[in-house]
């Protein structure tokens, strides 16, 4: 899953379980069941868990674009000379 | 986010959040409802009213009970546990409660009723304190949720009576 996939994987559960909610409050509050509200709110967490667990392809439609080989061997790391801008960025991380 | 197991655990947390928050609206949903029971008991007879060999006073009476308490039911309300008490009062103690009769109501319909009885449970004074006593007889119930907060309250019926003497 790529990191937009991630961001809507997390949006979606959110949106699908509260609208569940609601309309399971709602609904066995007019019925006056507090059985369907339970059953309802449970049937939107079973579908929620089948979108957004497993790892549909629309969830990888942004993959990253990593630097080809040849390009990364062009630009060797900085070695010895930078260590204490590397233990830097090192921490940063 | 990016795995199988973090993504499961991050729903599971937030839909059992969520669960948490409608249980506590439906037991708010609960004080919206201004509940209008209605009680009334007859004692019929004083079947045996003695002083035992201890000392105390003991009464058997039979009594008629009608109630109304289906207004208690709301679509959170998993049962209503109503009892039956004489309530008077000694010169040492300023309330005494002893229950005659309970019952559980499991269903609403069953929540109007009438039913005749001799008390269920013993009616024994600490003590001689009974003959010609005046007594209340209380209609207690405590309204059991099937989440949150549970309610209790009661209808106090006053002007009974017992008798001068033992029989």
């Amino acid at each position: 899953m790529d990191w937009q996939g991630q961001k809507l994987a997390e949006q979606l559960m959110q949106i699908i379980l509260v609208a569940f909610a609601v309309v399971a409050f709602f609904t066995g509050y007019v019925l006056g069941s507090f059985q369907m509200m339970l059953l309802i709110y449970a049937g939107g967490v079973v579908l929620t868990t089948l979108i957004t667990v497993p790892n549909w392809p629309f969830f990888n439609r942004h993959p990253l674009k990593w630097l080809d080989p040849s390009v990364a061997e062009k630009h060797p790391k900085p070695q010895a000379a930078a260590a204490t801008t590397s233990k830097k960025k090192g921490s940063k991380k | 986010m990016h795995s199988f197991g973090y993504r499961a655990n991050a729903l599971f947390t937030f839909a059992v959040t969520i669960l948490a928050f409608m249980c506590a609206i439906a037991s708010f949903s609960d004080t919206l409802n201004s509940p209008t029971p209605t009680a009334h008991v007859q004692v019929l007879s004083i079947n045996r009213f003695q002083k035992r060999p201890d000392g105390d006073d003991e009464v058997s009476m039979t009594f008629n009970i009608s109630a109304n308490l289906r207004s208690l039911f709301t679509w959170n309300t998993k049962q209503v546990f109503v009892f039956l008490a004489a309530e008077y009062e000694t010169s040492k103690n300023s309330l005494n409660q002893v229950s005659l009769w309970d019952y559980i109501i499991l269903e609403k319909e069953d929540a109007y009723f009438r039913i005749r009885s001799t008390n269920k449970y013993r009616f024994i004074d600490q003590g001689s304190n009974l003959r010609g006593k005046d007594f209340n007889l209380t209609l207690h119930w405590h309204v059991m949720p099937k989440t949150g907060k549970m309610f209790a309250d009661k209808i106090v019926m006053t002007g009974y009576r017992l008798p001068e003497v033992y029989r």
